[in-house]
């Protein structure tokens, strides 16, 4: 890891104090003891959370354990009170003058988040727009692709999500299983490096969760680097290479699958698994 | 003196009433687009982190919505000359009512957008979407739908009041009705056919604001239009 960063370090110019350090060459999320705080509520408290390239990740924990805040904080959706989160090596969200984070512009996060593709719970698919106009909407108008060029690109990913016939469609014809998987399609539009998912089956009748699941677990096998925040601990075992426990605005457990499930370390996971398994 | 039929029919088909009526709507058009882009300023400008243009923006609604319109166009048109500022009857007609209806159009696309959803903001930001392209793509759209009806509701407002700007002899629908009044004496018959103009005006535009409102339902395959227009009285 020494070695790593020295490499590193060469290519950032500004590092300063010890949360400064550079991020490691083969991390794709790297995030340094993030605090965040809505009011009096602490959130986060210090959470540090490294992501290798490729990863797959699943974060679970109860509601307000913080696991959404901080997939947030990551495509810098929320603001961060103190800490570091690098994705890709860039420091998301701040500049750092003098060992103090100065948010960037809003066309320098907008840049940023043009990696970072994100699925939400409530799918958020533009609904006076069609499918493919939802899913070309980004590389058109922020990438500037060609729209023909666009729209070729965005049927290929309709098909990766089994909707090709759901071109034309708008949002509010399609189920919430369909919407979710446009919604997919349309983060993948972008060519992201690696894709958030904001606990993307919660907001799905049961019988709709395994068609969203199935595309992720199609995506991971593909490489993508992901980060999910979700109680479904089928998909855990299925893809993911790590699962955390988050709880009380911190990391409690960080283990592979297997560990995590069958010989969890912390109480608070014990007691998270006894009773979403129950 | 009594009702006649003759005098009624002769102004309903007069020429000089008919001048009065298409002055009526140009002047609403004009004074509505101008006031429609001034009041979507101030919107963003009500709704920007910046303090300055905040308060600017607040001020202005606040000024112009809490004084009568009568008031505004007497002392743009007859007050201001008095420290120099000379405009004609047309220029400062215009000018009153697009001001005016800026302060109300502000609140209203203020009230639009903040209708549409926050996981829409989510989403576009995430798509690495910047302010310009968020509003342009995502929200705008959007908010237009809920925007239209209320939007109509102040052009049908907009046809009735400009007749204010009779009082600094703008020579529209009311003002006409009132030379000819003056003339014949027939008072009844001239207001009430100056009645059935601006009623065939609001009649039409509230056909064409139909379907403009159908348009853009279409997506949503529902309807916000009874909601909206409710919450809007003029």
């Amino acid at each position: 890891m020494d070695t790593m960063n020295d490499q590193q370090a060469s290519t950032r110019q500004k590092t300063s104090g010890n949360a400064g350090t550079p991020s490691s060459g083969d991390l794709m999320v790297d995030a340094r003891n993030v605090h965040k705080a809505f009011g009096d509520n602490q959130v986060l408290k210090g959470v540090t959370l490294e992501v290798c390239f490729g990863e797959v990740v699943l974060i679970a924990g109860r509601s307000g354990s913080g696991k959404s805040t901080l997939l947030r904080c990551i495509d810098h959706l929320e603001t961060i009170d103190a800490g570091r989160i690098f994705v890709n090596g860039h420091l998301v969200g701040y500049s750092e003058e003098n060992g103090k984070l100065v948010e960037l512009t809003d066309k320098q996060v907008a840049f940023q988040r043009r990696d970072i593709g994100v699925v939400f719970q409530q799918f958020n698919l533009f609904p006076h727009l069609s499918v493919i106009d939802n899913i070309t909407a980004a590389p058109v108008h922020v990438l500037g692709v060609d729209p023909e060029k666009a729209r070729a690109e965005a049927r290929d990913l309709l098909v990766r999500v089994d909707l090709p016939e759901k071109e034309t469609a708008y949002p509010k014809q399609l189920s919430g299983g369909q919407q979710q998987r446009v919604a997919i399609a349309r983060a993948l539009a972008m060519k992201p490096k690696v894709m958030l998912f904001d606990e993307p089956t919660s907001a799905l009748d049961p019988e709709m969760i395994s068609e969203v699941l199935n595309v992720m677990v199609d995506l991971s096998k593909q490489g993508m680097t992901m980060i999910v925040v979700s109680h479904e601990m089928g998909f855990a075992r299925a893809a993911a290479d790590r699962v955390i426990l988050m709880h009380n605005g911190q990391i409690e457990e960080d283990a592979p699958p297997t560990e995590f499930f069958d010989a969890p370390k912390s109480e608070a996971t014990r007691q998270f698994l006894a009773k979403i398994l129950r | 003196m009594t009702w006649s039929w003759d005098s009624f029919f002769e102004y309903m088909f007069s020429y000089y009433m008919l001048q009065g009526a298409w002055t009526t709507i140009w002047l609403s058009v004009v004074s509505m687009v101008i006031g429609c882009s001034l009041g979507f300023v101030a919107a963003l400008m009500k709704m920007s982190k910046n303090p300055v243009l905040r308060g600017i923006a607040d001020f202005y609604v606040w000024l112009w919505r809490g004084t009568p319109l009568l008031v505004q166009l007497v002392i743009i048109y007859a007050g201001l000359p008095q420290i120099g500022i000379r405009l004609g009857v047309i220029e400062s007609a215009i000018l009153g009512l697009a001001v005016n209806e800026g302060a109300y159009f502000a609140e209203i696309v203020r009230a639009g957008i903040m209708s549409v959803d926050r996981g829409q903001n989510d989403a576009a930001r995430a798509l690495g979407m910047d302010y310009r392209r968020l509003m342009r793509i995502v929200i705008l759209p959007q908010a237009t739908r809920v925007i239209i009806p209320p939007l109509g509701n102040q052009f049908n407002g907009m046809l009735k009041t400009s007749s204010l700007a009779s009082v600094i002899s703008m020579e529209e629908l009311l003002r006409h009705a009132q030379q000819l009044a003056q003339i014949e004496f027939r008072v009844l018959e001239v207001y009430i056919v100056a009645a059935i103009g601006y009623l065939i005006m609001t009649s039409v535009w509230g056909a064409i604001q139909k379907r403009i409102e159908a348009h853009y339902d279409k997506p949503f395959g529902g309807s916000v239009q009874g909601v909206a227009a409710a919450s809007m009285p003029r």
